[in-house]
């Protein structure tokens, strides 16, 4: 009983770090329809943010995992936008491979600047037991913060003014233009806080993965897989996208390896874009956020 | 935008040309001598593999320089070519090919992983250069164009495994790299397990770019075993430390491994994470004899006292040169065969690991072996055994009887 | 008259390439015939996935898959028959059979766009997994072991049709590979020039028009795709026989994204463009190799970050467009603009 425990948290958690994992990406790619491949490496620079706050200028680490790192992250993402999304709008490849460049560019300026040496910080929290059995406190910790995070942010997108204007430029950015908000701010924000919560998935799973410059490469695949197999509604989408890929990933990986795991996931993944090409929220939970 | 477009393409296409011209092969000396002897070294110092390959540079590096300052090799200064093969194979193979054709160096130290190793080698056969590998690795490889400075799982396991079941017991759950090396020490693991007595539960292989362990954790906790025995290689493996700990299982079941330190996992870790492991490796930065103290104090008067540590692979570059500078000096040439028939006559020497002895038959090196324990970020040498000989390509390589072999063998256990 | 001479041009210029080549392997040294080798194979990738996407409108994310399926299958078939003449017809035939399962799953059932480079992403990751994880002495076909990481080394490279013993010299395999190009090129000049190449960019231009024209959509594209798997599977087969080896690297996201780059900068729209940008980049990555001041990955990001900001159509077609306006203004200048579109 006490494993199934133990099993079953591994299996939520699997499904938790790929919500973290995807939830920025899904925020610009609901919002915007822009395809952010340089969202692995926002995520690599939240976790460098983290760890050189913690380690080098002694910032407790909640704090550097929780503020610092997707401040740094977002205001960058705000000046990405401005210097090259901005450019590029209704172009969805054309986005998706100037941002695939922007990550290249990243990696090598990481390089060039940290070094290839992984920088890890311990995780936070304390291991728990369950009889006889014990995992990591942190697990726990990331299956409530999902949730936590996903609640936050739908709570922000209906119940707020700026979720109320964005939710009207993704659907008609000209009418509400027209109504008196101002697409580009709109569009800055919104990619500024896609761009934070990379930074801020990046730095919750630091504890986890350690930070090395290609990171983001790991990220990306996956997060991009979960994003548009959910389809445009960023909540639902994500939500059930990360719940069917990290259910079947993590099943498949305890009856065998980590291998077949990795290539349930991107099996099952076809498979469903094949019968749901436009995502799973393209047919079910169309009007849901 | 205020430029147009096409004087800025043109701008940045003068400029980009430039850039490339300008860049030339990064060369130890400033001075292209003609005198000089030319040396490749072909290693990731960019990619996942540079936290191995930029150490193992250094000391190659360090070790040209030394011989350079000693009067260099039959009167002549070394030159080091270095080349960054950014853990892409392809690289690698153009980067032995460039070496061998156009710079025709007297000999190339190179490559990191076997698969690495694997792509030089029959490049460096064919066009006949000399070529050494630095790395500790799998064994089996049986080739008289090729030396190995590293040691063989047959001098790390055998010792190491003993002392572990001795000390802990005998049931062993195994963590593996899914690759070539950590398959081929896996089975060496499970022989010389069985050999004490032991029982391997499991042996699990994880490729080199898994990072999630939860998994693998659980199913450890659930099979309670003795030890664990870790051939996990690489970055992205670092984080099964971590997250054991992280899961409370830090001394509750012990580890031991003989690749643990070579990627400076135990300066990375935290003492928490990392104290209590137990490894066996041919160098470890701490080994107590004077050539070794005198050893680090250069290395670190040249690179910085804040220079990573020193690990096993680096060493294995080390050793690499100074076995390839006495062969030289033996020989009295450069020429390839020369060196080889030289060092095929016997060379012994002692480097900062230990004593050193070339196998004639194996080209491979009978060396020390000590087993550490981790604490605080060092390793505490715990044994040693000298001039361990690599019994485990031995069974398969005879370059003696059959001098034009060039193959790897799988050593069948 | 002008198609005739059109498709006189294409020969000569085939024939031209085949001659340079053939100079060039009297002429130059053994080492950078080598490193042109390894460029004109990657030339010849970067051609299928100019020819799919460029022309066909199909952004493949995943062509390495089929470059690696080729590799691999060059590799096994060499290595367990011995003779280098079947392994390459299988290197070619089997992943455009793979193509053509793949592209009938995506084309038929009508995703395009994101989802079809997501899907083809996730497809060549699936083969880099699974081919990276085959390292245990249980993974074999026939004799070749698969090697998982390590890959397959020690490959025999091409010998003489059904002469297993006269094994091609590397200036040999020098001339196969730029022959192969020029061939790969005028036979795709040829097919474009036909009615068969024609529907295929009016699909690229407005799928639903040439739909609802009458034009089988699904089949044209699926036959585009399979060209295009064919090509990289040559490629595939080629590049094992420049190094004698084949590794999973083949099948990696930083192949297929290097791709897309050559194309991207050589100009999409064009065949030679992708090809001679891929010869300059890989050129360029080879001397940042040797020498550690600024990281390739950044010079590579930079440079496909400002193409696609500052020149979406590449370097060719900018050329061939800044060529045409130092020519006195003609008549048929103006509608020639319209044909470089991407």
């Amino acid at each position: 009983m006490d494993l199934f425990i133990i099993y079953a948290i591994e299996v939520l958690n699997a499904i938790a770090v790929l919500m973290i994992m995807s939830v920025g990406l899904a925020v610009v790619f609901g919002m915007m329809k822009i395809v952010n491949m340089a969202h692995g490496e926002f995520m690599m620079l939240g976790g460098y943010s983290a760890i050189l706050a913690t380690n080098q200028w002694g910032v407790p680490i909640w704090i550097s995992m929780l503020v610092i790192a997707p401040l740094t992250v977002g205001v960058f993402g705000a000046v990405i936008e401005r210097v090259i999304i901005r450019h590029l709008y209704g172009r969805m490849i054309d986005t998706m491979l100037a941002t695939w460049g922007l990550s290249l560019a990243l990696i090598g300026a990481a390089t060039m600047l940290f070094g290839n040496t992984t920088l890890g910080i311990s995780s936070p929290l304390p291991s728990v037991s369950i009889g006889s059995y014990s995992t990591s406190g942190y697990s726990l910790f990331m299956i409530v913060f999902a949730i936590g995070l996903l609640g936050a942010l739908w709570l922000l997108l209906r119940f707020t003014t700026l979720g109320l204007c964005a939710r009207a430029t993704m659907q008609n950015a000209r009418m509400a233009a027209a109504l008196g908000s101002n697409p580009g701010k709109i569009y800055s924000l919104t990619f500024g806080l896609g761009a934070a919560l990379s930074g801020l998935g990046g730095a919750l799973l630091a504890p986890i993965t350690g930070v090395i410059p290609t990171i983001g490469v790991s990220f990306i695949a996956k997060a991009f897989i979960t994003v548009i197999g959910g389809g445009s509604a960023i909540i639902a989408g994500t939500l059930s996208a990360s719940t069917l890929f990290g259910t079947i990933s993590q099943l498949v990986t305890y009856f065998s390896t980590p291998v077949f795991g990795a290539v349930a996931l991107l099996l099952s993944a076809i498979v469903l874009l094949r019968l749901l090409p436009q995502g799973i929220t393209g047919r079910f939970f169309r009007r849901s956020l | 935008m205020a430029i147009s477009r096409r004087s800025f393409i043109q701008g940045s296409a003068v400029s980009a040309l430039g850039l490339a011209a300008g860049v030339a092969p990064q060369f130890s000396f400033a001075a292209d001598s003609k005198d000089a002897i030319k040396i490749a070294s072909i290693l990731d110092l960019s990619g996942g593999l540079d936290i191995y390959g930029k150490p193992m540079s250094n000391a190659i590096n360090l070790a040209a320089e030394e011989i350079n300052a000693a009067g260099g090799l039959l009167g002549r200064p070394l030159q080091v070519i270095n080349y960054d093969a950014q853990s892409n194979m392809q690289l690698y193979a153009q980067y032995a090919q460039q070496a061998a054709l156009k710079d025709k160096v007297a000999v190339v130290h190179g490559g990191i992983t076997s698969a690495s190793r694997e792509v030089i080698r029959p490049v460096l056969d064919r066009f006949r250069s000399l070529y050494f590998y630095p790395a500790q690795y799998e064994g089996g490889v049986c080739d008289r164009n090729y030396f190995s400075s590293g040691s063989t799982p047959a001098q790390t396991v055998e010792k190491l495994v003993p002392y572990a079941v001795k000390k802990w017991g005998k049931k062993v759950y195994v963590l593996a790299a899914d690759y070539n090396y950590g398959q081929i020490v896996s089975a060496w693991v499970k022989k010389s397990v069985h050999d004490n007595g032991g029982e391997v539960v499991t042996v699990e292989f994880f490729p080199l770019d898994v990072t999630d362990f939860g998994a693998a954790i659980s199913k450890i906790q659930s099979a309670k075993p003795d030890m664990v025995w870790s051939a996990l290689v690489g970055g992205a493996h670092i984080s099964f430390y971590r997250q054991w700990h992280a899961a409370g299982m830090s001394g509750k079941i012990p580890i031991a491994s003989t690749v643990f330190g070579g990627g400076n996992e135990h300066i990375i870790l935290s003492p928490e994470e990392s104290n209590g492991i137990l490894v066996a490796a041919n160098y470890m930065q701490e080994i107590p004899s004077p050539e070794n103290k005198a050893f680090v104090e250069r290395f670190h008067a040249r690179y910085g006292a804040n220079t990573p540590y020193i690990s096993d692979l680096a060493m294995g570059a080390y050793q690499g040169m100074l076995i390839w500078a006495e062969g030289v000096r033996k020989a009295g040439d450069i020429d390839r065969m020369k060196v080889i028939e030289a060092l095929e006559s016997g060379v012994t020497l002692t480097s900062p690991s230990g004593k050193l002895s070339v196998d004639p038959a194996t080209h491979h090196c009978s060396l020390d072996v000590h087993i550490a324990e981790v604490e605080n970020h060092q390793m505490k040498i715990l044994q040693t055994f000298t001039d361990q000989a690599p019994v485990d390509t031995a069974m398969v390589c005879d370059l003696k009887k059959n001098p034009r072999d060039t193959k790897q063998y799988q050593i069948e256990l | 008259m002008k198609l005739f001479s059109e498709k006189i041009q294409i020969v000569i210029t085939s024939l031209a390439m085949v001659l340079v080549a053939l100079w060039l392997s009297g002429a130059i040294e053994l080492y950078t015939l080598l490193s042109l080798t390894v460029f004109l194979v990657m030339g010849l990738l970067s051609l299928s996935l100019a020819f799919i996407w460029g022309y066909g409108g199909i952004l493949c994310f995943g062509q390495a898959a089929f470059f690696g399926l080729g590799a691999y299958t060059y590799a096994i078939c060499a290595i367990n028959w011995g003779d280098s003449t079947w392994a390459v017809v299988m290197a070619v035939l089997l992943p455009t059979l793979f193509s053509l399962l793949l592209g009938y799953v995506i084309f038929y059932g009508g995703v395009s766009d994101v989802y079809l480079g997501a899907i083809t992403l996730a497809v060549s990751l699936v083969l880099f997994n699974w081919v990276n994880s085959t390292s245990g002495s249980e993974y074999h076909i026939g004799e070749a072991l698969l090697g998982g990481f390590n890959g397959i080394p020690s490959v025999p490279t091409l010998n003489l049709p059904f002469k297993p013993d006269a094994i091609l010299s590397p200036e040999a395999i020098f001339m196969v590979t730029a022959g192969c190009l020029a061939l790969c090129y005028a036979l795709l000049k040829f097919v474009l020039l036909s009615r068969f190449g024609k529907t295929v960019v009016a699909i690229r231009e407005n799928e639903q028009r040439a739909g609802l024209l009458g034009y089988n959509v699904p089949a044209h594209k699926l036959a585009t795709f399979a060209i295009g798997a064919a090509i990289a599977g040559l490629a595939g087969c080629l590049y094992v026989n420049w190094g004698a080896f084949v590794s999973p690297g083949v099948f990696s996201i930083s192949q297929s994204a290097q791709i897309i780059i050559w194309v991207i900068v050589g100009g999409r729209g064009t065949l030679l463009g992708p090809v001679i940008s891929c010869v300059l980049l890989q050129w360029m990555v080879t001397r940042l190799g040797a020498q550690q001041t600024v990281d390739v990955n950044l010079v590579l990001g930079v440079i496909l970050a400002v193409f696609v900001l500052l020149i979406p159509g590449g370097i060719l077609p900018t050329l061939q467009r800044l060529w045409r306006r130092k020519r006195p203004a003609a008549p048929a200048s103006r509608a020639q603009v319209s044909e470089v579109k991407p």
